[in-house]
């Protein structure tokens, strides 16, 4: 089973990006679960959502406490207690940064930044990095092709807003090193 | 299967039992089970009078006046509105008027909390509703077409019990029903005591002394005959769909183990996860308690019979008393020749995560002697 864990901040679409990634891995006849750890609705407050995958069905309703990887969407949020808790030693951690102070202090060997922001303004106006953490997620970690990201965002988004959503896929996809990450799927899964 | 968050899958069920009145005021966890069905009928999908009100006293009441004018009527509620729904909850019991309301379970205030318990629908569990409790999402689903079915055969009210978050907000894969089959389930209904000004009568009227116990036995014999239907609604929905929720009781886990964990709700699939993992000896036997009214003492005696030691995890709490279900299982179980030994634990109150370990402490629990027969496990020294 593959664990992950999403720190955003309220508004961000956190448990958007979870329910994203779970549909996109139910679209590949995988199963899994995203649900959000339940934090109050305010803008701004750090919150997080979870995202289960396995090739089995998946009955435990427990929050993710050891995930396999963590998805930021702000990098402040590295330095607020909590956020790396429980991380596998193995484990791999993408961040939604470009050259933020505490991407160095941090010096984890396993972090992988991604300028998702910027690369959302560009694309879709908005500053909303879920879609470019997603699609880089799935590059580095190949455990899901983005056609299946695609298709999650398809039915979630029509018209110009899905066009330029999946022009932003193709951008986050082409930054990163397709299958970086592999290995570290390959030790979460046994 | 399609991917879909709990709440959105109980909204289009809802929409596939062809309500003609939903009533609701929203409420977190709720309100996404609410605001879906509210879509359907505004995206025209639904042919369904949408009531908004100013309150969930008036949505139930709402509710209630739909159903006696002869409308399938649905509602959804949890915590504070459950509570103020309260008073039209009972009459809706008395009046025995078929109609199905979700709770989408939540702690109780003070202190106030959003997060998932069953505070509210156990305050509910002398109102005279059939209550049934969700494990999962899919079980939401069927246990929502089931509860129509059920209400209008038993001219009962049904309350689906779904844990707030736990399962209202998690997206997983799902089987939706096609309408058809639906359909065929719930035909058409026509309530047998519907008011009609035609032939006019009343209902809910002023009953003296001399007739009141006669109507709470009426009441009560119908929630216990309710036992067979709810059995029988289960059998027939696995006839069209092909998945059953296991009826009043489901026993899981290994048959033959000498220790038992009873519980409700959607925790059930962490203890059974961890279940799986555990060596043969360390595996027990696990009870699912999906109706809670109707409380199946009968059943819960046959499933206990051979049992040395039965933890009730619950997620509620009678302050100065202690758990709710627990005294009324070991009520159900005094009468076997050797019943085992229960033990009351509550745990996971407003939300507080139960972790796969929840398992292996509740078996130390059962094992050790000693320990007192009631305990809020997430506060124990042990």
């Amino acid at each position: 089973m593959l664990e992950i864990r999403i720190h955003g901040r309220g508004g961000q679409g956190n448990v958007v990006a979870a329910y994203l990634l779970a549909t996109a891995a139910i679209e590949q006849g995988r199963y899994a679960q995203a649900f959000p750890a339940f934090g109050a609705e305010r803008r701004g407050a750090p919150v997080a959502a979870f995202v289960r995958m396995d090739s089995q069905v998946i009955r435990r309703r427990c929050q993710v406490k050891t995930p396999d990887f963590l998805i930021i969407q702000d990098p402040a949020l590295l330095s607020v207690t909590g956020t790396l808790d429980g991380l596998r030693p193995d484990g791999g951690i993408l961040v939604n940064a470009q050259d933020h102070p505490l991407l160095e202090t941090l010096g984890h060997q396993s972090l992988m930044a991604l300028p998702a922001t910027e690369l959302a303004l560009e694309h879709i106006g908005k500053p909303l990095p879920n879609t470019a953490l997603l699609a880089a997620f799935l590059c580095l970690t190949g455990i899901l092709p983005l056609s299946a990201l695609q298709t999650a965002l398809a039915e979630r988004f029509k018209g110009a807003v899905l066009k330029r959503n999946l022009a932003l896929l193709e951008a986050a996809a082409d930054t990163v090193q397709a299958g970086a990450w592999q290995e570290k799927v390959i030790h979460a899964s046994t | 299967m399609q991917a879909l968050e709990g709440s959105q899958a109980i909204a289009r069920t809802v929409a596939l039992c062809r309500p003609q009145v939903v009533a609701a005021y929203p409420i977190t966890p709720q309100t996404h089970i609410v605001e879906g069905i509210a879509s359907l009928v505004a995206e025209g999908q639904l042919d369904c009078e949408m009531v908004s009100v100013e309150s969930e006293h008036s949505a139930a009441s709402v509710a209630l006046g739909a159903a006696v004018a002869g409308a399938r009527a649905y509602t959804a509620s949890a915590s504070q509105g459950i509570l103020l729904m309260s008073e039209v909850l009972y009459t809706i019991a008395g009046m025995r008027v078929p109609l199905v309301m979700t709770c989408a379970n939540r702690a109780v205030s003070a202190p106030l909390n959003i997060w998932n318990d069953h505070q509210d629908s156990m305050a509910m569990r002398d109102a005279g509703w059939i209550q049934l409790y969700c494990a999962s999402n899919q079980e939401a689903i069927d246990t929502t077409v089931q509860a129509f079915y059920l209400a209008e055969r038993c001219e009962l009210p049904v309350m689906v019990c779904v844990d707030g978050f736990t399962l209202t907000h998690t997206l997983e894969p799902l089987a939706l029903p096609t309408q058809a089959q639906v359909d065929a389930f719930l035909p058409p209904y026509q309530f047998a005591h519907a008011l009609n000004p035609m032939n006019p009568w009343s209902l809910g009227t002023l009953v003296g002394p001399e007739h009141f116990t006669e109507a709470r036995l009426a009441h009560h014999q119908a929630l216990l005959d309710a036992q067979a239907q709810i059995i029988a609604a289960d059998q027939a929905w696995a006839a069209v769909s092909g998945r059953h929720c296991g009826g009043l009781l489901e026993v899981r886990g290994r048959r033959d183990a000498r220790i038992g964990i009873l519980t409700l709700g959607a925790v059930l699939g962490t203890l059974e996860d961890a279940l799986l993992a555990a060596a043969p000896e360390d595996q027990v036997r696990l009870l699912k308690l999906r109706s809670y009214r109707p409380f199946p003492a009968q059943a819960l005696a046959q499933a206990c019979a051979d049992l040395d030691t039965l933890v009730v995890l619950e997620r509620a709490l009678s302050p100065g008393a202690g758990g709710i279900i627990g005294p009324e299982v070991q009520g159900a179980l005094a009468d076997l020749p050797t019943p085992p030994r229960v033990l009351n634990v509550a745990a996971g109150l407003g939300g507080r995560d139960m972790p796969l370990t929840l398992y292996e402490r509740l078996l130390q629990w059962a094992r050790q002697p000693g320990h007192p027969p009631f305990c809020l496990l997430d506060a124990a020294d042990c």
